[in-house]
C-alpha cells in the first residue's frame, strides 16, 4: 500500500537540519523541485514485490572478522592536529556548545 | 511527603577497561592522564578513509557479562550506526547496536538480584549492547554555559563500552544504588572492568513518579551521584505534582556542582538517529561451543562466592552478601583469613561491623585503603591473646586502614598494650578507690556505682586495662573494703 | 628510444627500464613534458607533485637500478591516483572545497602497495565531488575534458584518471567505482577500467561515498596493464573488515593460460534489458558488432532476460545516497578541512561549513539519503531497496549458473557534451543504467574499447563475471582486445 509522499519545504528544512546543511534561499527553491523528482525516481521500487525477502547489506559473505587485542603506535600529536582549522594546547578547538 | 509510586530504569555505560586496545582500532586503551590527542589513529579520529575492525576480546568479555547477567545471547550479532552531530563524535555517528530493523545486540533479557532491606529483589535487564565511547569535551571556563568555545580530546574516542539497559524495576534511589553496586561487583569479579577508574561506569537514569511522564537524567558520573540525582528528581517531581503541575517528558542534565538537575535538550523530539547497518563490519556469529568455552573460563561470580562463604566458612547469608558487595572486600576477607587461620565468623564480624562501617563513613575507595590482610590477622590474634581489648581494636583500626601501619606499630607508638597484669590493675584500682571515696561507699550498696569505678580505672589506664579483669578485681577489692581488709 | 615513453604501454616501460633501454629519469621527464603540454587543456590533475620531487625520486630509483637493488613489479613506473584515495603528506581533496587543504597523515593500503612495488606517484586526479557524478563536472576544481573531444566529458567520477591515461599523461591509474565510476570514464576515453569483486581490493584509505558498493579499480590503456596493476593491489588487508582472504593470483599469467580455448570453456550471454531502454542506437550497433565477431570465433552467445534489472538504478541510488549521508557526516570543520568563518554555536558553524563546503549534487544526495533513512520512510525506501538488492543478487546467481560472462554496453551513449546533462540530475543518473548492477551484486566488471561512434567518440563494451572470476574476465577482455585491435589508444590533444 503506497502512501503518496511529497517533500514539502517543511520536510526539506527538517532534513537539512538533520544533516546540518544550511541551504540558501535559491538552493531551497531549486532543491524542492529536484528532490521531488528524485523521489519519483525512488518510488519506482514500489512496483517490486519483496514479500519474504531478506535485506542484503554485505555482498562479501564474510563473518567474524576480528582483530587481536594488541596495541599499535598511535599517530604523533602533531600529525593528529596538523589539519585542524583551530587548535589550542593539544586540543581541537570546536565552536561553543550553548 | 506521601509515598509516591516511583519507577526507575537505568542505562549504564561500562568501559571494558581490561582491554588493552580500543573497540575498533589498536590504539592503547590506557588514555587516562595522558596529554590530549596522543592516543588516536586514523580510525578513532574518524579520518576520511579509515575503517573499523572489531576487537576479538571485546566480544569475549561481552559474552561473559551477558552470561553473568543471565541474558540470552544472540546467535548472530551486527553493528549499526547511530547518527547525531556533536563535536565529541569524530564521525558524527556512533557505531553501536540496535534491536530493531534487522539489528541484533549482543544479548537480550536477563536479570540480577539485589539485596535491599534484607529482602532479595530481581532487577530485569532489557538488553546489552557493545558500542564505542565518544571523545571528551573540555570547557575552558569550566562550564558548558559560559565557555566561548570547546576543546576536544579524542583519546577516549573508540574505547569499548557495554551499554546495559534495565527495565524500570527499581522503586527507590537506594535500589538504583544497590543495582549499580551489584553490577560493579559482578564486573570486577569477571575482571572486565576496573570500575574504580574515573569515568569507567556512567549511568543515565529514567524516572517517573506516580505514573507520570518519564524523565531522563544524563551526565551522572558515578553510582553515588545516581542516588543523589534520583533523590533530587523525586522531590522535584513530587513537589510539581503536589502543586498540580504536569511533569513533562524531557531530558535533564545532572549538574554535579550545584547538585540539581537542569533541563537539557530542547529539540528532543527531533532526534532521529537514522539507525542503519554498519556495512564496514561483517556479522559476528556466536556459536554454542564458543559460549560454553567462555562460560567455563569465567571466574567466580559474587552470588556463587557468597554461597561458598556460607558453605565453607559458616557465615550467614547476610554476612556473605555484604562481603561480596565489592570484589576488593571479598578478596581482602579471604586473604586475611589465610593469614589468620582462625574462625572466619570472627574476622567477618570485624570486617563488616567495624572496618566497613568506617570505610563507608569516610567514603573511602579501595585504592585509598592501605590496610593489608596480614594486619587483620594480626589484629585478631592480638585481640584473642588479650593483648588489646575490643575497644582498643576499634580505636586503632581507622589508623591501620588509612596509614597501612601494622597494629603492632600503632600499639607501640601509642602505648596501647592492654594491661592484664593483676598487680598493676590492683594498684590502679586502689588509686581510684582513694580518689573516689564517696563512690566506693556508694558501690558497696549500689551495683551501678561499680561501673562508675570501673570506668575510672579505664580512664586512668586510657582504655588499656582489661575490662573483664578490671571488673573482677574491682569487685574483689570492694569485698576487701567491706570486710575491712583494705582501708581507704 | 624512438618512441616517446608516454606512448608506451606500462608493461613496455617496465621491460625497457629493466633491460636498460630506458632510464627512469628520462621516463619521468617525458611524462612531465607531456603533462606540461596537454594538462592545461585537459585538467586531469588536482594536485601534481613538483618536478623537483619527481625527478629526485627518479634519480634515486635509477641508482638503485644500477646497483641491482631494483625491487617491485612497478619499479620506476609513474602512476596517477584518484583524489579520493589517501596519500600521506600529499593533499587529498575528493574534488571538494570541504577538503581543499586536507593533507592525510597516512597512506591508503593500495598506495602502500604501489610504493612497495616501486611505483612513482605523479599526483592526484580530478573527480566528481566525493565521487558523486558520472562526468567529472561536479568537481570544485573545474571539469576535466575528454582528450578525444575537448568539448565533451570524459565520464566520471574517475574522469581525471581516465583522461590522464587517454592523453598520455600517465601509463597507469587508480580510480574508484561505486556505480560505474571506473568503467564509465574508461568507456568514454577508449581506455580499460576494471571494478574488482567487492572485497578483493582493500578500501582502507578510500574516502567513503557508499561503502557497501565501492571498490578501488585499476585503470590503464591495455588489458594486460590493468591485470598488472590488479596483481599489485588485490591483497588481503587486516585494516579493512570487508577484505577477502583469497589465494593470490597472477592475473597476467591467467590471461596467457586461458586465452587460447576460451570459446570452448566460456558460455556468454547478453542481457536483453541492457540493450533496450535509453541505449543509443549507435552504441547498440558497435557492441553487437563485437558480439557477432565473437560468434564467428566460435563463441556461443545467448540472450537472457533479467527483468528485475529495471529496478537496479533506483535501488542503487537509494542505497548510495543513504550511505553517502552517513559517510559524509564527519565533515564539520573541527578536525580537518574547510571551516566556515561564522560565529555561533556548533550547530550554526557545522551547518554553515557543510552548506558552504559541499557542492550542490553532494548536498542533494545527502538530503535524499537522510530522507531514505529517517523514521517513517526507512522501511519504504532504504530497507526495501536492500530487499530489491537481494532479488537482483539472486537473479545474477542464477544467470552465472549457466553463463560465465555477461556482455552489455558500458554506457548508454557516447560521451556527451560538457554542460549537457549537469543541470538535470536525473538525466545524469540515467548514464549509470548499465554499470550499477555490478556494484549492487558485488561482482567484477570491466570496460574495454569497443569502437568509435561517429568515427571519433569512444564507446566501451562491458563484461561481467561471477565473484572472484577476474582471471576469466581479463582473459575474455584480452581476447576481445585482440579482436578489435583497439589497444593502447592515445588521443592527439
Amino acid at each position: 500500500m503506497r502512501r503518496k509522499i511529497v517533500i514539502t519545504e517543511e520536510l526539506m528544512d527538517h532534513l537539512a537540519w538533520l544533516a546540518r546543511i544550511k541551504l540558501t534561499e535559491n538552493e531551497k527553491r531549486e532543491f524542492l523541485r529536484d528532490l521531488n523528482r528524485v523521489l519519483e525516481f525512488f518510488n519506482e521500487i514500489d512496483k517490486v514485490d519483496v514479500e519474504g525477502i531478506e535485506p542484503t547489506t554485505h555482498t562479501a559473505l564474510l563473518t567474524n572478522v576480528l582483530r587481536d587485542d594488541v596495541p599499535h603506535k598511535p599517530l604523533p600529536q602533531a600529525e593528529v592536529l596538523y589539519n585542524a582549522p583551530e587548535k589550542e594546547n593539544g586540543y581541537f578547538k570546536a565552536p561553543k556548545i550553548l | 511527603m506521601e509515598e509516591r509510586d516511583v519507577k526507575i530504569g537505568l542505562e549504564v555505560h561500562v568501559q571494558l577497561t581490561a582491554l588493552k586496545t580500543k573497540l575498533f582500532c589498536s590504539c592503547s586503551s590506557d588514555y587516562r592522564g595522558k596529554p590530549p590527542n596522543t592516543h588516536v589513529c586514523p580510525v578513532c579520529l574518524g579520518l576520511p578513509g579509515a575503517l573499523p575492525v572489531v576487537n576479538r576480546k571485546a566480544i569475549d568479555y561481552a559474552v561473559m557479562v551477558a552470561l553473568a547477567l543471565n541474558s540470552k545471547i544472540n546467535e548472530k550479532i551486527v553493528f549499526f550506526r547511530k547518527h547525531y552531530f556533536y563535536p565529541d563524535l569524530p564521525k558524527n555517528f556512533q557505531i553501536t547496536q540496535y534491536d530493531r530493523a534487522g539489528g541484533a545486540p549482543i544479548a537480550i533479557g536477563g536479570f540480577l538480584k539485589i539485596n535491599i532491606n534484607g529482602r532479595e529483589k530481581i532487577i530485569r535487564i532489557r538488553r546489552i549492547n557493545i558500542e564505542e565511547d565518544p571523545g571528551k569535551l573540555v570547557y575552558p571556563t569550566g562550564s558548558i554555559t559560559t565557555s566561548p568555545y570547546t576543546l576536544v580530546d579524542y583519546n577516549r574516542s573508540g574505547i569499548a563500552l557495554l551499554e546495559i539497559v534495565t527495565e524500570p524495576d527499581m522503586s527507590s534511589p537506594a535500589e538504583a544504588r544497590a543495582f549499580l553496586n551489584k553490577l560493579r561487583s559482578i564486573l570486577e569479579h569477571l575482571g572486565v572492568c576496573d570500575c574504580e577508574l574515573e569515568g569507567s561506569m556512567r549511568a543515565d537514569a529514567n524516572i517517573s513518579v506516580a505514573g507520570g511522564s518519564r524523565v531522563e537524567i544524563k551526565n551522572i558520573g558515578s553510582p553515588k551521584d545516581v542516588e543523589k540525582a534520583l533523590a533530587y528528581e523525586i522531590i522535584r517531581q513530587s513537589q510539581a505534582i503536589s502543586k498540580g503541575i504536569i511533569v513533562k517528558s524531557e531530558t535533564r542534565h545532572w549538574d554535579d556542582l550545584r547538585k540539581v538537575t537542569v533541563p537539557l535538550r530542547v529539540k528532543e523530539e527531533e532526534q532521529d538517529y537514522r539507525y542503519f547497518p554498519e556495512a564496514d563490519i561483517p556479522p559476528i556469529v556466536i556459536t554454542k561451543d564458543y559460549i560454553e568455552k567462555i562460560r567455563k573460563s569465567m571466574p567466580e561470580l559474587p552470588d556463587a562466592r557468597a554461597k561458598r562463604f556460607v558453605r565453607n566458612y559458616g557465615l550467614t547469608e547476610y554476612e556473605a552478601q555484604v562481603l561480596v558487595t565489592s570484589k576488593w572486600l571479598a578478596d581482602f576477607f579471604e586473604e586475611s583469613l589465610k593469614h589468620y587461620g582462625g574462625k572466619p565468623k570472627k574476622l567477618a564480624n570485624i570486617l563488616i561491623n567495624d572496618f566497613l562501617r568506617w570505610v563507608h563513613e569516610k567514603e573511602l575507595e579501595p585504592n585509598s585503603i592501605k590496610a593489608k590482610p596480614q594486619h587483620m590477622a594480626e589484629l585478631l590474634k592480638l585481640l584473642e591473646g588479650k593483648v588489646i581489648s575490643i575497644k582498643i581494636l576499634k580505636n586503632i583500626l581507622p589508623e591501620i586502614i588509612v596509614s597501612g601501619k601494622s597494629p603492632q606499630e600503632i600499639i607501640s607508638e601509642r602505648n596501647l598494650v592492654k594491661i592484664s597484669d593483676k598487680e598493676v590493675i590492683k594498684k590502679i584500682v586502689l588509686e581510684v578507690f582513694i580518689e573516689h571515696k564517696e563512690s566506693v561507699r556508694d558501690a558497696l550498696v549500689n551495683k551501678k556505682a561499680v561501673h562508675y569505678l570501673i570506668g575510672q580505672v579505664m580512664r586512668k589506664t586510657r582504655g588499656k586495662a582489661d575490662p573483664e579483669l578490671t571488673h573482677k578485681i574491682v569487685l574483689e577489692m570492694l569485698e576487701k573494703v567491706r570486710e575491712g581488709e583494705i582501708r581507704i | 628510444m624512438s618512441v616517446k615513453a608516454y606512448r608506451l604501454e606500462a608493461l613496455e616501460i617496465i621491460r625497457n627500464v629493466k633491460e636498460g633501454n630506458l632510464c627512469i629519469t628520462d621516463v619521468i621527464e617525458e611524462f612531465l613534458e607531456r603533462i606540461g603540454r596537454v594538462e592545461k587543456k585537459i585538467n586531469a590533475f588536482i594536485t601534481l607533485r613538483s618536478k623537483d620531487e619527481l625527478l629526485q625520486e627518479a634519480k634515486i630509483k635509477d641508482r638503485l637500478l644500477k646497483e641491482g637493488k631494483a625491487r617491485g613489479l612497478l619499479f620506476g613506473l609513474p602512476i596517477a591516483i584518484k583524489d579520493n584515495i589517501s596519500t600521506k603528506n600529499l593533499r587529498t581533496t575528493c574534488g571538494s572545497k570541504i577538503l581543499y587543504n586536507y593533507i592525510p597523515p597516512y597512506d591508503a593500503t593500495v598506495v602502500k602497495l604501489l610504493k612497495e612495488e616501486g611505483a612513482i606517484i605523479l599526483g592526484k586526479t580530478n573527480m566528481d565531488e566525493f565521487a558523486m557524478g558520472s562526468s567529472t563536472e561536479t568537481s570544485f576544481y573545474g571539469p576535466t575534458r575528454n582528450p578525444w573531444d575537448l568539448e565533451r566529458v570524459p565520464g566520471g567520477s574517475s574522469g581525471g584518471s581516465a583522461a590522464a591515461l587517454a592523453s598520455g599523461e600517465a601509463p597507469l591509474a587508480l580510480g574508484s567505482d561505486t556505480g560505474g565510476s571506473v568503467r564509465a570514464p574508461a568507456s568514454f576515453t577508449a581506455t580499460v577500467g576494471l571494478k574488482p569483486t567487492y572485497g578483493l581490493v582493500s578500501r582502507y584509505g578510500l574516502i567513503a561515498y557508499a561503502n557497501s558498493l565501492e571498490q578501488i579499480g585499476p585503470m590503464g590503456r591495455t588489458v594486460r596493464d590493468v591485470a598488472l596493476l590488479l596483481n599489485v593491489i588485490s591483497r588481503y588487508d587486516p585494516y579493512d573488515g570487508t577484505s577477502l582472504k583469497v589465494k593470490r593470483r597472477d592475473y597476467l599469467e591467467s590471461i596467457s593460460k586461458q586465452l587460447d580455448d576460451l570459446h570452448r570453456r566460456v558460455k556468454v550471454a547478453v542481457v536483453r534489458e541492457m540493450f533496450e531502454e535509453g541505449v543509443s542506437k549507435e552504441v547498440v550497433v558497435i557492441v553487437r558488432n563485437i558480439v557477432n565477431k565473437m560468434v564467428k570465433e566460435g563463441f556461443v552467445v545467448d540472450e537472457i532476460s533479467i527483468p528485475v534489472i529495471k529496478y537496479a538504478l533506483p535501488t542503487y541510488y537509494i542505497i548510495a545516497m543513504s550511505e553517502a549521508s552517513s559517510n559524509l557526516a564527519r565533515y564539520d570543520g573541527v578536525r580537518y578541512g574547510f571551516r566556515a568563518n561564522v560565529h555561533g554555536d556548533w550547530n550554526e558553524v557545522f551547518s554553515e561549513t557543510r552548506g558552504n563546503g559541499f557542492g550542490k549534487e553532494v548536498k542533494r544526495r545527502i538530503i535524499m539519503g537522510t530522507f531514505a533513512l529517517s523514521a517513517g520512510y526507512f522501511d519504504q525506501y532504504y530497507l526495501k531497496a536492500l530487499k530489491v538488492r537481494t532479488l537482483i543478487i539472486k537473479e545474477f546467481k542464477k544467470a552465472f549458473e549457466k553463463y560465465s560472462i555477461l556482455i552489455s554496453p558500458t554506457m548508454p551513449t557516447p560521451p556527451f557534451k560538457l554542460g549537457e546533462k549537469i543541470a538535470d540530475p536525473l538525466a545524469m543518473y540515467m548514464s549509470d543504467i548499465e554499470t550499477v548492477t555490478a556494484n549492487i551484486v558485488g561482482i567484477p566488471a570491466i570496460s574495454i574499447p569497443a569502437g568509435f561512434a561517429e568515427g571519433k567518440l569512444p564507446v566501451g563494451i562491458q563484461l561481467m563475471a561471477n565473484y572472484l572470476k577476474e582471471d576469466l574476465l581479463l582473459a575474455m577482455a584480452a581476447f576481445i582486445e585482440e579482436l578489435t585491435g583497439l589497444k593502447n589508444l592515445i588521443a592527439e590533444v
